[in-house]
């Protein structure tokens, strides 16, 4: 019995060793490259620090700088909610929509998701530099499109190149690549619906919308809520686009906050406001997520917990 | 449900209509690659070029370091994926089969990592970086992935090997293998989709990677394709036909990828656990 006990003992021991030494590159990588930084970037975010010379403490003046004296700051969270609030509901509205024209088996489906997916393995900069020329506000297709549509030339946006339609431009161009993961996830999740509850429905006589609205709907809730906090968190950190395509311009029409944040650490070698403004942003990520948990994540149906 | 004939025929219309408006920038772009300079620049422009030429492609070779950028490119993206696939099979094997004390806090926090933005972390490693001499290197881009420096992959991982019936894992321990024999002899082979699918996924992540190249890269010669295209098209703003040119050379690879791996990509995020 004693040792039938120790020998359990022993195979435990071996395999929680066992178990530290696979799990080893995390532990190592989780302290270097995310625990330290984390507890770095806290700490300079009190302090001025240019990389050259040691940091120097100097305790809430970042902050302070950040909300009182900064001529960018507020400009670039407007610039970056303005993103968001108009990017989220199209992007995740027309990826559901994409995905409900093709979640049925019909002749050359598979052929169209195809086609809607293969957008949006374009990414980073050679979306943007495809995308600027797009925009060219003479030659690009887009206004070449809308030209041949019969809109007068002097009406023709200028795009990128002006302040008033610089944000609506990377919000558009974001249409280009709903057809990707989050149209697969779509589609998995419309098609785990089950059939007979359409059918129960149309019995009781309800039309296309009602069954959207009382079928589709609360079924694929919980696709819906995980997928729009992801693209919120997402469209927070929106930098390649604006850095590639814009700079920041015109009159900083397109001055994201991690673009600002990029300017602050990499250009002026303001280490702690920089770090700051990471804090704050990864606290506004932490609230807005947690809120929405809160306030929508009860009303959203869950499979398993469903009454069986 | 029982469609009508006329809703069924616009259905198909929507369907297609739209997958050709998502195809008409790729059209537009390879056009645009293949014309002479003064028809890129006409106001009424046509989809098919008036004459095709391949000079775009020439001058582009000529006037950027294509292939240099594309041989970093590949060497990076090469090494990353390696990174990904051996160490973070591994501890995803020590999540998924291994009971050791800790555990669940360690996956706990690999979760809260998922969400962490880069940008609260990339001013300290710039300057851990700094300290350890890895400016102007590849390390910082490379050796992350060996610790794991992507934590998705490893939650995908593990949701696979723990669909492996436990009792395979343990009657090799019964006829005495090691745990590493295990996660190299049963796991592994039987691991071979989810391996496919961190592959690709880590294939476009860093053949597209643009923000670790930007701030870990200065020298010209050692830039990657996606950095380099970024600063060609700073420094000619104006020559949209060769800009063209390199971005489709740098979509090549993605699209054979994808193209061969495509269900790789469905079945990536079906792993992920988002299906119900």
């Amino acid at each position: 019995m004693k040792l039938g006990k120790f020998l359990q003992r022993q195979a435990y021991d071996k395999e929680a060793l066992a178990g530290y030494l696979f799990a080893s590159p995390w532990i190592i990588g989780f302290v270097v490259f995310s625990l330290v930084p984390i507890a770095l970037s806290f700490y300079y975010s009190f302090c001025r620090y240019d990389v050259l010379r040691p940091p120097m403490w100097v305790g809430l003046e970042n902050y302070k700088t950040l909300f009182f004296d900064s001529p960018t700051f507020y400009h670039s969270i407007y610039n970056t909610l303005f993103f968001t609030v108009f990017r989220v509901p199209l992007v995740v509205v027309g990826s559901l929509l994409l995905a409900m024209l093709v979640t049925r088996e019909r002749p050359g489906v598979r052929v169209v998701r195809t086609l809607y997916y293969l957008p949006s393995i374009v990414s980073g900069v050679a979306l943007s530099v495809i995308w600027m020329w797009m925009y060219n506000p003479k030659y690009g297709l887009v206004n070449q499109l809308l030209a041949s549509m019969g809109v007068p030339t002097p009406n023709l946006p200028e795009w990128l190149g002006s302040p008033k339609w610089s944000k609506t431009a990377i919000v558009l161009m974001g249409l280009w690549s709903i057809g990707g993961g989050r149209m697969i996830v779509f589609i998995a999740g419309l098609s785990s619906v089950p059939r007979h509850l359409y059918e129960t429905a149309a019995i009781d006589g309800a039309g296309w919308w009602a069954q959207f609205r009382h079928v589709t709907l609360p079924q694929i809730s919980s696709v819906l809520f995980l997928l729009t906090i992801v693209e919120i968190i997402g469209s927070f950190q929106v930098f390649t686009e604006a850095f590639i395509m814009t700079r920041g311009g015109p009159l900083n029409s397109t001055l994201f906050y991690n673009l600002d944040l990029y300017n602050k650490a990499f250009l002026d070698y303001e280490m702690g406001l920089a770090s700051a403004m990471a804090w704050l942003l990864f606290a506004a990520t932490l609230l807005i997520t947690l809120f929405l948990f809160k306030v929508v994540g009860g009303r959203i149906y869950y499979e398993a917990a469903k009454p069986q | 449900m029982i469609r009508s004939p006329i809703v069924n025929f616009l259905h198909h219309l929507a369907m297609w209509a739209i997958a050709f408006l998502m195809i008409v920038p790729f059209l537009w772009i390879v056009s645009s690659s293949l014309k002479k300079p003064e028809e890129v620049f006409q106001e009424d422009a046509q989809l098919i070029p008036g004459e095709i030429v391949w000079s775009n492609y020439t001058r582009a070779f000529e006037t950027m370091p294509v292939l240099l950028y594309s041989r970093n490119t590949v060497l990076i993206t090469f090494l990353c994926i390696v990174g990904y696939l051996t160490s973070g099979s591994m501890v995803a094997f020590a999540f998924a089969r291994l009971r050791w004390p800790g555990r669940d806090v360690c996956f706990v926090l690999l979760l809260a990592t998922m969400m962490l933005p880069p940008q609260v972390t990339i001013v300290p490693l710039f300057v851990i970086f700094r300290h350890l001499g890895w400016i102007d290197t590849y390390y910082p881009l490379i050796v992350p992935s060996y610790l794991t420096g992507w934590p998705f992959f490893i939650f995908l991982l593990r949701q696979f090997f723990l669909s492996i019936p436990v009792d395979l894992g343990d009657a090799a321990k019964v006829d005495g293998a090691s745990h590493f024999q295990v996660y190299s002899r049963i796991v592994l082979p039987l691991s071979k989709p989810a391996l496919a699918v961190v592959a690709v996924f880590a294939f476009l992540l860093h053949w597209n990677d643009f923000f670790g190249p930007l701030i870990f890269l200065t020298q010209e010669s050692k830039f990657t394709l996606a950095l380099g295209l970024a600063v060609f098209s700073g420094n000619h703003p104006n020559e949209w036909g060769i800009l063209m040119a390199v971005s489709i050379l740098m979509l090549i690879p993605t699209v054979v990828v994808f193209f061969f791996c495509q269900r790789y990509f469905v079945e990536g995020i079906t792993l992920t656990g988002l299906k119900q």
